[in-house]
């Protein structure tokens, strides 16, 4: 009984190198490098907020089909100890984020969503990459930093900085997290 | 089922714990083996060319820039004997409970 705990045990540890999807997050990178370019067209912050909206919600969807693509190639279950902690720990911070961008449009503060977002999901990478590989929550902090960033300048510099976070970022982590953890 | 029919290659903890590590990675590097293992290099190349011997993992080496790099995956031989392993285990368990 002792070593079966023992095997389980040890693919769970194991399992933190291949939680995360590298490729999911290059690809992540690429819809937020169109956006910002879509965004920094436009004409009024509400609109260049609409935007990082569509794309909010189309990065998930193909980060998520990456991790299971990820998951069954590895044979590992998708909700295994380090997958389920990381769901539980990323969650939270992205429900505030959601709560939150609905209390800030309502309160006409639209231009500190940006912010807002990044230093959520900053949140929720750090929080979930406690369970991964040390690159994950090392990006979590640089997208933390690029929030504090977008908070304290001007909102005309949003795009550029949602662009070189979540585009940049992802795609300079998302490489080296492909290369070395498993795809 | 007896308890001497199990697989003694991977029932030594160390080479458990290599081959359980390996089954849900495609591949995982010397350091990244030794990290999760929690053991010295000396000790996991002792066990880790157990394995490769019995043909149950396969080692490459290679140069990341000037660093040498070596990196373990489990064959699908090591695959089956793990499964049998578990199919052992879990035999033995039952018979236990039997008595």
């Amino acid at each position: 009984m002792d070593n079966l705990r023992f095997i389980r045990d040890t693919m769970e540890a194991a399992g933190a190198f291949t939680a995360v999807s590298g490729w999911g997050m290059v690809a992540v990178g690429v819809i937020a490098a169109i956006a910002a370019t879509v965004a920094s067209a436009q004409h009024s912050v509400l609109a260049s907020i609409y935007t990082w909206m569509v794309a909010a919600v189309l990065a998930p969807c193909v980060m998520l089909w990456a991790i299971v693509r990820k998951a069954r190639r590895a044979h590992v279950p998708l909700l295994s100890g380090p997958g389920r902690k990381f769901v539980l720990s990323f969650s939270p911070p992205m429900f505030v984020g959601a709560l939150l961008t609905v209390v800030l449009y309502r309160a006409g503060l639209v231009e500190a969503i940006p912010g807002m977002w990044l230093l959520l999901y900053g949140t929720a990478v750090v929080a979930g990459g406690a369970f991964s590989v040390r690159i994950v929550p090392v990006m979590g902090f640089c997208f933390m930093l690029a929030g504090t960033l977008a908070m304290f300048t001007p909102a005309t510099w949003n795009d550029w900085i949602m662009a070189a976070a979540f585009g940049g970022l992802h795609i300079a982590f998302g490489v080296p997290i492909a290369v070395r953890h498993g795809g | 089922m007896r308890a001497d029919a199990l697989d003694r290659l991977i029932h030594e903890r160390l080479r458990l714990g290599i081959v359980s590590a390996l089954a849900v990675n495609d591949s995982l590097s010397f350091s990244d083996l030794k990290k999760l293992m929690k053991t010295t290099d000396g000790n996991l190349s002792v066990h880790a060319r157990k394995l490769e011997e019995a043909e149950y993992i396969t080692c490459t080496k290679s140069f990341e820039g000037r660093m040498p790099k070596t990196e373990y995956r489990l064959t699908s031989a090591g695959r089956r004997a793990l499964e049998r392993y578990l199919d052992h285990m879990e035999a033995l368990i039952r018979a236990t409970r039997e008595r």
